[in-house]
């Protein structure tokens, strides 16, 4: 499960995001009015990023073939590359409710996940679903202080909004 | 312009990001697929595939010769020394205060193993036994092939995995079957009282 959902589906989510650049500018260019900030791409992003956080989907894409192709195709194409692409033009605001409500979800899925006493997954034992529950916490807590830390004492590299 | 449009985009990406939601929650109602099994079986009943059955007699049956009775199904192993080894107790239990509609040949309990290479007529017949079975009303069932196995397991929407102690952990449920054959519905394990329930309502009706 630990591999699945915090292995698998972000470095299928990173594959996206390295092939972005192999996109022309003027595709780019084009989805740039539409994208003002980011905010379009990065919508777009936490949606299907949610649709792969429901149990049911992370069964369903184990045992029906097409649901694996979704994941296969949608994670790397409708996740990743559209974050890519939006992230740099993101600003301060977009970028601090973006990573708040990542680590927000980090929290409520990994609590979720240690204390429930039923299965959520069919495919997959109790054990490994606190697992995933404490490494999920562990993820959220690194995250708070990455981006307190980088608060605090990194560069200010975030552009203006543009 | 740039802002009226990332509106309008973002608005279209939110409309269809509900819509896909909806759409694989079964209206955001299942966000796990034990949920939506219950409720896909709830509002499309599934007709039972007529595969040979050994039951612990050794008998040959299939579900298409139960029909006109209400049936109890649960799945099981026989070697489950875990939460799922009260799965037989209830069963003898649900034989006990279902006596007189099992007596009046109205609903039979059906116990079907998944694992049949281990679970054979004689083990099949320990399971009852250690059960508490009274000895009418409740078959213990293994399918006499593999792929026969697989058919009832999506039917049924059984998952069985490996729990790494040479056992398995599994969805395990009480499948109520209507007296046309059909799966009507899936209630808990340790809630026989629910399936009791479906069963003498269905009676009165």
């Amino acid at each position: 499960m630990v591999l699945q959902m915090l292995v698998q589906i972000p470095l299928l989510a990173l594959a996206g995001w390295w092939l972005a650049p192999l996109l022309t500018r003027r595709i780019v260019d084009t989805f740039s009015t539409w994208n003002r900030s980011g905010i379009s791409g990065i919508l777009l992003a936490s949606l299907v990023a949610v649709v792969w956080m429901l149990p049911r989907a992370l069964d369903a894409a184990l045992e029906t073939s097409w649901v694996a192709l979704a994941k296969f195709t949608s994670v790397p194409l409708l996740v990743g590359m559209p974050l890519a692409i939006s992230w740099p033009r993101a600003g301060f605001v977009v970028r601090g409710v973006w990573l708040v409500e990542a680590i927000a979800m980090a929290f409520r899925l990994g609590w979720l996940y240690t204390v429930s006493p039923a299965r959520l997954c069919s495919n997959y034992l109790l054990g490994d679903q606190r697992q995933t529950g404490k490494v999920m916490l562990a993820i959220g807590v690194a995250a708070c202080l990455l981006l307190a830390w980088k608060l605090v004492w990194g560069h200010n590299r975030i552009e203006r909004v543009r | 312009m740039s802002v009226l449009r990332t509106l309008l985009a973002s608005l279209l990406i939110l409309a269809a990001g509900i819509a896909v939601l909806a759409a694989t929650t079964d209206g955001f109602r299942a966000f796990t697929s034990e949920t939506a099994r219950r409720i896909d079986v709830r509002e499309h009943p599934r007709v039972l595939p007529p595969v040979p059955l050994q039951t612990a007699q050794g008998r040959i049956i299939d579900f298409p010769a139960l029909r006109g009775r209400w049936l109890l199904v649960d799945f099981i192993y026989t070697r489950c020394m875990t939460f799922c080894s009260v799965q037989g107790t209830e069963f003898g239990q649900l034989q006990r205060r279902l006596a007189r509609p099992i007596e009046a040949g109205r609903v039979v309990l059906v116990s079907v193993s998944f694992d049949p290479s281990r679970d054979g007529v004689a083990q099949l017949a320990a399971y009852q036994q250690r059960s508490g079975d009274r000895g009418t009303g409740w078959l213990a069932v293994r399918p006499t092939n593999p792929s026969d196995l697989d058919t009832l397991m999506r039917v049924f929407g059984v998952t069985a995995i490996r729990d790494g102690l040479g056992g398995y952990v599994h969805n395990a449920a009480i499948a109520v079957v209507d007296p046309h054959g059909r799966l009507v519905a899936i209630t808990d394990w340790d809630a026989p009282r629910e399936a009791e329930h479906y069963v003498l309502r269905g009676q009165v009706q």
